[in-house]
């Protein structure tokens, strides 16, 4: 999805670009998630400024694109089950108000007017506007595509060919890729692999630290509208922000347009290993099922596993590198690298034409893990 | 036999392992489980069905009051030898247990946990965790599917299918059946419709026989499947069945159900030959194109796969029916296509090597009558092989659907838009098409259409690209309630907590 965007931003700028990944389209974490546009969960800081951009920016996209991407902009809400995490997600609210976050408080008695199969004992929440929805494997598609129609041949898409090394020149600036299928040279190379990021940086000799997180989703049978936002409980904030390798679970709660209910996350750091995790799985629905009890009859279908990219600030790499002039990178959103692809593929573009960048990217500072 | 899904047994099975866990009570899981207890081992047999006996021993429900269950089946005295050993043996029998999934013990990784959920459709409302210290995964095989115009209507049924209904209803599809697709059921098929009184027009093989005669070793080794196409040869030629060769169904005809259907001539690709269709009237069409391994529980835990010579993934196994998971053996058509016999002789085979594990004496299966089994099974296995290859799918039949066949059923998705995914956005493999299209979404999770769409997303000219090794990490659904209400105890035991340090896998599973 990242390198779908920086696609798309960089042809608009009249770049020239080629789209290399060695498996097909949305074959790696952008297939395995959610597709969540998030607000709602973010401490207010740069994360939250990038999506507040980007938030911007999915709705003109949604605009432009197919409504095959089933962009909804359905609204988040968050839970609390009592009076203590009440008082908590409204301090947390409050401060994202005055970042430029859309709040609306929600009293218990309230709750069930927005979702009405809702557990009747919550103790009230938080509803967010802002926060949307897309299909994410239907969105890097048809983004790519739409990249490659407004170049008119500026973009070539090349899958199912594997990078293996970075080409440099003389003084160590970066000169292209050597692909499994040849040499492709070209003055800047972004680095949108995700959660193989820290694979591509080491092939061209830097180190940039980024983990694997799985993930699993549960998938229910199609269902007609029995969750209209994506509802989660108030812990999810504080799960998405530890950086502990542990199991951490919190249900986030979301229907679909095609059916399917949809709960989350679950994360944990175990490599990149999709074996099934049963306890994972009974504390998701069982977390889910507590937020809304009619799910306890649904039949979840199937589940997956997918690997967010980790770095351990919880931020993600964008920008030139200069341990090597000609890199740039675009990598390590965790989970939210949906939600987060437009505003970076908009600053890698702008980086590469010269234009004036459209937030402080400092903290985004690829080399800044050196010597940590 | 404490034949009983009855609350004692299970919640027993949750405190002492069994040796053994049999998932799968059809012919390969009998064997296994009678002969394994008959070696004195403790062994519970969980299937989804009320009846022993899985596909091929399928039978009327004893509602039905059938009077000769036996009337259309092959073979039936192997059947009642392996129901009076396991109605003498001390199995457990779960019926009625439809399992999710297996995952490792919460000891070190030895043994494992069988996942269950109960009732007729897995709607019960208790979860249900055997343990043993190893398991046998029989769980047979599905039908397989290939799209074309009209075949969604009324009065299509997969010719497995109607076996089943002949079997396990004393149902007839319709009163004047074609039956096409291509392999061995077909014949079978015809000639239990045709002795159950049915007319049959016609058997339309989209095969040649002549990739059997290409090893005639193999085939003199194998005379006793000879004897049965000679079997099944005399029932139609008694009735009258005429069997068109290189042929294949590429149309049915119909408004609210099957009317006529149209045969073309195919070349040795199944690529239909131009002008040369022949419209045959009937009101049911019997359509199979061989079967394909249930493999899901296996490869959720890593066992590795072989591709067949009909394009499907069967579980690579050692001589002793061990797959590369140590702990966990497959007999039957988990390991291959081959039939009811060479499942009894798996299943024989993989009790006798479990015995020998779990007492810690290897000898036990180096005695002769392993050997005779092993050689046997070879004997068998070499003659499926052979079948296979005879009747793999030619990759022209890719162009039979149009693009506005349905080709994935549950979630209508057409081939027009699967050839759209394809040509327009990049999708060269089934999890992309399925990504982009939501084809294989639905409730059969793509057993149905899975062969197809791996196929059409090869692109035009290559309908051979086979369908990559199954992974449905629940291998039926569960009711969340069923999953929120499982014991916590299992915390971590299931994943097996490699670190960091394990290589990437670019191969991800699927969204919405």
């Amino acid at each position: 999805m990242v390198g779908a965007a920086c696609a798309y931003y960089a042809a608009r700028s009249g770049l020239s670009v080629t789209v290399l990944d060695r498996g097909p389209v949305a074959g790696g974490t952008t297939g395995a998630g959610e597709g969540n546009l998030l607000v709602s969960d973010k401490e207010p800081g740069p994360e939250l400024d990038l999506a507040l951009l980007s938030t911007r920016l999915w709705q003109a996209l949604s605009g432009a694109l197919s409504p095959r991407i089933e962009y909804e902009t359905k609204g988040g809400l968050v839970v609390a089950s009592d009076e203590t995490g009440m008082a908590a997600l409204r301090d947390f609210a409050d401060r994202q108000e005055r970042a430029g976050v859309t709040t609306e408080e929600v009293t218990g008695d309230r709750l069930r007017d927005l979702e009405p199969h809702l557990a009747p004992d919550l103790a009230g929440g938080f509803h967010y506007p802002q926060d949307a929805q897309v299909q994410p494997a239907l969105a890097a598609a048809h983004l790519l595509r739409a990249a490659d129609e407004q170049g008119s041949g500026r973009v070539r898409l090349r899958l199912g060919e594997e990078v293996t090394g970075v080409l440099t020149g003389a003084h160590g600036e970066v000169r292209g890729v050597r692909t499994v299928g040849g040499e492709l040279h070209a003055p800047y190379v972004v680095n949108a692999a995700g959660v193989w990021g820290g694979e591509v940086a080491r092939l061209a000799g830097v180190d940039l630290p980024v983990l694997p997180r799985r993930g699993f989703v549960l998938v229910t049978e199609p269902l007609p509208r029995v969750v209209r936002r994506k509802v989660y409980a108030a812990d999810y904030v504080a799960d998405v922000a530890s950086g502990s390798a542990a199991l951490q679970t919190s249900a986030v709660v979301e229907g679909t347009p095609a059916g399917p209910v949809l709960i989350g996350a679950s994360r944990e750091r175990v490599g990149f290993d999709r074996t099934l995790s049963v306890e994972v799985l009974r504390r998701l629905a069982a977390q889910a099922t507590r937020l809304f009890p009619v799910l306890a009859r649904i039949r979840a279908m199937r589940t997956y596993a997918g690997f967010r990219p980790y770095l351990p600030d919880h931020l993600p790499a964008i920008g030139l590198d200069p341990r090597v002039p000609g890199l740039l990178h675009a990598c390590g959103h965790e989970g939210a690298g949906i939600g987060l692809a437009p505003g970076t593929g908009l600053i890698v573009a702008r980086i590469l034409s010269g234009e004036e960048l459209p937030l402080d990217i400092e903290p985004f500072r690829p080399e800044r893990f050196d010597g940590v | 036999m404490p034949d009983s899904p009855s609350d004692e047994v299970t919640d027993d099975a949750y405190e002492a392992p069994y040796d053994l866990a049999v998932i799968g009570a059809g012919c390969a899981g009998l064997a296994g489980a009678v002969t394994a207890s008959e070696l004195g081992l403790s062994v519970a047999l969980l299937d989804a069905s009320g009846q022993i006996g899985g596909q091929f021993y399928r039978r009327p429900a004893p509602a039905l009051g059938a009077k000769r269950p036996e009337a259309l089946h092959h073979d039936w005295s192997a059947f009642a030898d392996l129901r009076g050993r396991l109605e003498a043996s001390e199995v457990v029998h779960l019926a009625g247990h439809h399992v999710w999934a297996v995952t490792r013990g919460s000891e070190g990784g030895a043994g494992w946990a069988v996942h269950a959920v109960t009732g007729p459709d897995g709607g019960g409302d208790r979860p249900v965790r055997v343990r043993a210290r190893t398991v046998l995964l029989a769980t047979g095989a599905y039908e397989r599917h290939l799209p074309f115009p009209g075949w969604t209507l009324p009065g299509v049924v997969g010719a497995g299918g109607a076996q089943a209904m002949m079997k396990s209803g004393l149902v007839l599809p319709g009163s004047r059946v074609v039956v096409a697709g291509s392999g061995p059921l077909l014949l079978a098929v015809a000639s239990s419709l045709a002795t159950a009184g049915a007319h049959v027009p016609a058997v339309v093989e989209a095969s040649g026989y002549l990739g059997y005669a290409r090893r005639p070793g193999v085939l003199a080794a194998n005379p006793q499947k000879l004897v049965e196409a000679l079997v099944h040869g005399a029932a139609l030629l008694r009735y009258g069945v005429r069997l068109r060769t290189r042929s294949a169904v590429t149309e049915v005809h119909g408004s609210d159900r099957v009317e006529a259907v149209t045969v073309s001539r195919v070349d040795r690709d199944w690529r239909p030959v131009r002008g040369a269709g022949r419209r045959i009237a009937c009101d049911a069409l019997a359509v199979g194109h061989g079967l394909v391994p249930q493999t899901e529980l296996a490869t959720g835990l890593g066992c590795a796969t072989r591709r067949t010579p009909d394009g499907a993934y069967a579980l690579v196994l050692d001589g002793l029916q061990e797959t590369s998971v140590p702990g966990l053996w497959a007999a039957g058509e988990t390991g291959g296509i081959g039939g009811a016999q060479l499942a009894r002789a798996e299943g024989d085979i993989a009790g006798i090597a479990v015995a020998a594990r779990v007492y810690g004496q290897p000898a036990l299966t180096r005695d002769g009558r392993v050997r005779k089994l092993q050689r046997r099974r070879d004997r068998m296995r070499a003659f499926a092989d052979v079948m296979a290859a005879a009747h793999a799918p030619g990759p022209g039949w890719v162009r039979w659907p149009d693009d506005t066949t349905e080709v994935c059923r549950c979630e209508e998705v057409t081939a027009g838009a699967i050839r759209e995914a394809v040509t327009d956005y990049g999708a060269h493999d089934a999890r992309t098409v399925k990504l982009l299209t939501r084809a294989g979404m639905g409730w059969c999770q793509g057993r149905v259409c899975g062969a197809a769409v791996a196929c059409l997303a090869a692109g035009p000219g290559d309908g051979s690209v086979p369908p990559s090794a199954e992974r449905r990490p629940l291998a039926v659904p569960v009711p969340l309630g069923v999953l929120g209400a499982l014991e916590p105890d299992d915390a971590g035991a299931d994943s097996t907590g490699r670190p960091d340090a394990t290589g990437p896998d670019p191969g991800a599973e699927q969204t919405s």
